[in-house]
């Protein structure tokens, strides 16, 4: 039988893992629910920024904190860069054209990292102690990531009801049109809504990369996870990526430690195909 | 477009005399690289039986890898032939693709988000590969046992020109599949649905039994082309089978050769392969990843300015200009 | 010079044309109608004017700028504001964010306080509901939210897309009260109605849009004498 221990722990592990991956979902929604194309490529933005903090803290010797601001830049800019680049010549394109552009990407910046760092893993060493509670043992360096990933969460729910920006972004997600009846420039809302999802997902680079090594191919690995949860939450309903997110991480956390690590995988798959034939709007099913 | 059966029958004669003609000792390559673009092209008009119809799948993989690893797994384990094996593939994936299929369906599940529920299922397959490594061998592939010298019922053949008269037939066949397709009852009321559902279905049309049924169709001739794939090379590999690369693969050759047309996905298949070949070869082992960074920068220009694909371009150069429009009907 | 004018505007979608050779004048203070059947393209003439459908053919001039052809951010920021058919609310903000979003602009946004309480005094239901989801609101409710929106970017002119549709006879006529005192403070007002009898009382001028042709033009008094509003009368 499992040491109850040993399941709370796992048990925490998927709450810890489970923020970072609703950054990924909350990220790629975001950008979904207000300029209505899916960035298949999104994970592989995360895999740029994770090898910049690496090359700046693990290579040149930077504090941590500045090489994770650096990657959340980082993450803006390419937020912007692909959609100015890519998005904005597709905009009025059949869906397929879209989603192919985005895959094109994909291809691309899988390809271009490997050519630019080989497909070594790297990885950043940081030796964080853990604590002890109540008999299960707190890495550090998982729940320092996760309390900054709620922070994050926090502040993307302020900045989408407090302020205006935030708030002509919800606006345009629910109609477009009108938005601009009110004189919102829809591409400058579009480039804040794609640098605010490629901030997402630099911040989330930064807080991986200090649990996972990163290869050209680590959106191969977090990628259809983002996407499982996506869909299982119900594609640009935020509220249900997020809990999602959690939902997903729990089974792989908690199935990874009765099982194994591929059976987690296996049976979080396999929910989620059961899942789409039961509720393909997503578990919070509301039609969009 | 359709293209006219006089130029398939040209074509089918010419890629029949290939085998016979002299290439200065390339001719093993050229069969190689001619028996992929067969399966491909075969694989892409299968996909295509789906796009054509709005139905943009982004999770193919699935398919191919369930028909590839299904032959291989079940004669390797079990010494099932894969004619048997395929038959059983075909039934996988057509149960696979209507579960999906319906509730996508019945919840007007389109465009982008069915493109990633497809996507989230290929790569579902691709991870369930990897994650059974006892049985699959996971990232590393797995290959066929070879039964010793040529084989019918197991599908090994010494000789590739066996192989390269099999990959025409099978191409033959998917095109007279897409024709039949083309010109049945179904295709106008696919093409109904995909522009307007809500009307196509208060005329009556099933718009779910369709949707399923293209969909197992396009499933089931994909394994197909799997099982045939990994006949042919001998080894799968969860990477070149299943998961987002071989899937957006497809998707490209087809829609730049043209979606909406017989010899559409055919004519991308073999331009997307042979440039990748030009490329592989160009770099060599030199600059690892170049070819495909370039390759991928390719694709993503192409989908930019050609959006319609090479046929769709040719075809809007070639058309009269627009007649002035129609006065309005109030 | 008038306020609005169009000259021998012609748009459509696609391969259909909506709007043929439409001329129309809307002066300052004045309240004018466009009436006409269903599908004559009156709310086509509404989406030309505010920048939300192109111009095939013909000019648009506002205030001496010539509109014809800029996006609809760049038209509302001239000061017309299009309430739309439908209104086209967002469902799930709340009545106080929904007119957070009229003030969008720049220049609206610098009397945003002022414009608010300007609505709330107005709309005084509205006042009452400041947090609820304007998906939740009544028919007549969001009608109000969707103007009082407009009014928030401080708008010249104001277009209005059958403001009456979907409302009970009762919330009809407050409604016109309503368009009346929003005209008494000074707006000018462009309205689409399908309801001819009453939207003749509200306004000064009127055109009779029909199969994407203005018919008739004249004053509201001499229009609701002519035969088409009398088979109105029995048709309603």
């Amino acid at each position: 039988m499992i040491d109850p221990i040993f399941l709370a722990e796992a048990a925490l592990n998927g709450i810890m893992l489970g923020g970072i991956l609703a950054l990924l979902a909350l990220g790629l929604n975001l950008i979904f629910g207000v300029i209505d194309i899916v960035w298949i490529a999104y994970v592989d933005l995360v895999m740029l920024c994770m090898y910049l903090v690496y090359y700046l803290v693990q290579v040149y010797g930077w504090p941590v904190w500045l090489g994770a601001l650096a990657s959340i830049a980082l993450g803006a800019l390419l937020g912007i860069g692909v959609h100015l680049l890519i998005i904005t010549p597709i905009l009025g394109s059949a869906p397929i054209n879209q989603l192919l552009a985005t895959g094109g990407l994909l291809f691309f910046l899988q390809s271009f990292a490997t050519f630019l760092w080989t497909t070594d893993h790297k990885s950043v060493r940081m030796s964080l102690p853990s604590f002890e509670v109540g008999g299960i043992f707190v890495p550090l360096t998982r729940l320092i990531p996760f309390a900054i990933s709620i922070v994050a969460l926090i502040g993307l729910y302020l900045f989408l009801t407090r302020t205006f920006v935030g708030t002509a972004i919800r606006a345009v997600s629910q109609d477009r049109e009108a938005m601009s009846l009110m004189g919102a420039n829809p591409q400058r809302i579009y480039i804040v809504t794609s640098a605010v999802g490629g901030l997402m997902a630099g911040l989330a680079g930064a807080l991986l990369i200090f649990q996972y090594s990163v290869h050209p191919f680590f959106g191969g690995q977090f990628g259809p996870l983002t996407f499982m949860i996506c869909v299982l939450g119900g594609l640009g309903n935020m509220v249900g990526a997020f809990v999602a997110s959690f939902i997903m991480s729990e089974i792989i956390s908690l199935a990874g430690v009765i099982w194994s690590t591929e059976m987690g995988y296996v049976i979080a798959f396999v929910v989620f195909i059961v899942m789409i034939f039961a509720r393909p709007g997503g578990i919070l099913a509301r039609r969009s | 477009m359709r293209a006219p059966r006089l130029l398939v029958a040209v074509l089918v004669v010419v890629l029949a005399l290939v085998p016979a003609l002299p290439m200065a000792g390339m001719k093993q390559y050229v069969l190689h690289v001619m028996i992929q673009i067969l399966i491909w092209a075969f694989i892409g008009g299968a996909w295509s039986l789906m796009g054509r119809f709005g139905l943009v799948s982004l999770g193919h993989g699935a398919f191919l890898g369930l028909g590839a690893y299904c032959a291989v797994l079940l004669w390797n384990f079990f010494g099932v032939n894969p004619w048997l094996a395929g038959i059983v593939a075909m039934v996988l994936t057509g149960l696979l693709a209507a579960v999906i299929a319906y509730p996508c369906s019945r919840f007007q599940v389109v465009g982008h988000y069915f493109g990633l529920v497809t996507l989230a299922v290929g790569e579902v397959i691709r991870l369930l590969i990897v994650a059974e490594r006892d049985w699959t061998g996971g990232s590393l592939g797995v290959s066929i046992k070879p039964v010793g010298g040529d084989s019918l019922l197991a599908m090994q053949f010494a000789d590739k020109r066996v192989f390269y008269y099999a990959a025409l037939v099978l191409w033959l066949a998917g095109l007279w599949v897409w024709a039949r397709v083309d010109r049945s009852m179904a295709r106008s009321a696919m093409e109904a649905i995909g522009e307007d559902e809500t009307a196509a279905a208060s005329v009556g049309i099933h718009v779910t039994r369709f949707k399923i049924g293209i969909t197992v169709l396009s499933a089931v001739l994909t394994a197909v082309g799997g099982v045939a794939y990994a006949q042919y090379i001998s080894y799968v590999n969860p990477d070149t089978l299943s998961g987002i690369g071989v899937s957006l693969r497809i998707v490209f050759a087809v829609v730049l050769g043209g979606m909406y047309s017989l010899l559409g996905p055919t004519v991308g298949t073999a331009l997307t392969i042979a440039l990748s070949e030009y490329l592989r070869i160009a770099f060599g082992l030199r600059l690892i990843g170049m070819a495909e960074t370039i390759y991928g920068l390719l694709l993503v220009i192409f989908i930019i300015f050609l959006p319609s694909g090479i046929y769709g371009s040719l075809a809007a150069l070639l058309r009269r200009p627009r007649r002035t429009p129609v006065p309005a009907a109030g | 010079m008038s306020l609005l004018e169009l000259t021998s505007v012609t748009a459509g979608y696609g391969h259909f044309t909506a709007l043929w050779d439409v001329a129309l004048r809307v002066e300052r203070g004045e309240a004018v109608a466009v009436v006409g059947p269903n599908g004559a393209g009156k709310t086509t003439l509404l989406r030309v004017i505010s920048g939300i459908l192109p111009v095939r053919a013909g000019t648009l001039t506002f205030d001496g700028a010539a509109l014809a052809g800029r996006p609809a951010h760049e038209v509302v920021a001239h000061g017309i504001a299009h309430v739309p058919e439908g209104r086209r609310l967002f469902p799930a903000l709340s009545v106080a964010e929904n007119l957070k979003m009229g003030a969008y602009l720049p220049a609206a946004r610098a009397h945003y306080r002022e414009s608010l309480e300007r609505v709330w005094a107005l709309f005084p239901v509205l006042a009452e509901r400041k947090a609820q989801r304007a998906g939740s609101l009544s028919g007549g409710e969001q009608q109000m939210l969707a103007i009082g929106r407009a009014l928030m970017s401080r708008p010249r002119l104001i277009l209005l897309d059958e403001p009456s549709m979907g409302l009970a006879p009762v919330m009809v006529l407050r409604l016109f009260e309503l368009i009346r005192r929003i005209r008494a403070e000074g707006y000018t007002i462009l309205v689409v109605e399908q309801n001819v009898r009453q939207v003749l009382k509200l306004v000064d001028r009127a055109y009779l849009l029909e199969v994407g042709r203005i018919k008739m033009e004249g004053r509201a008094a001499e229009l609701a004498e002519q035969d088409f509003v009398r088979k109105a009368y029995v048709g309603l």
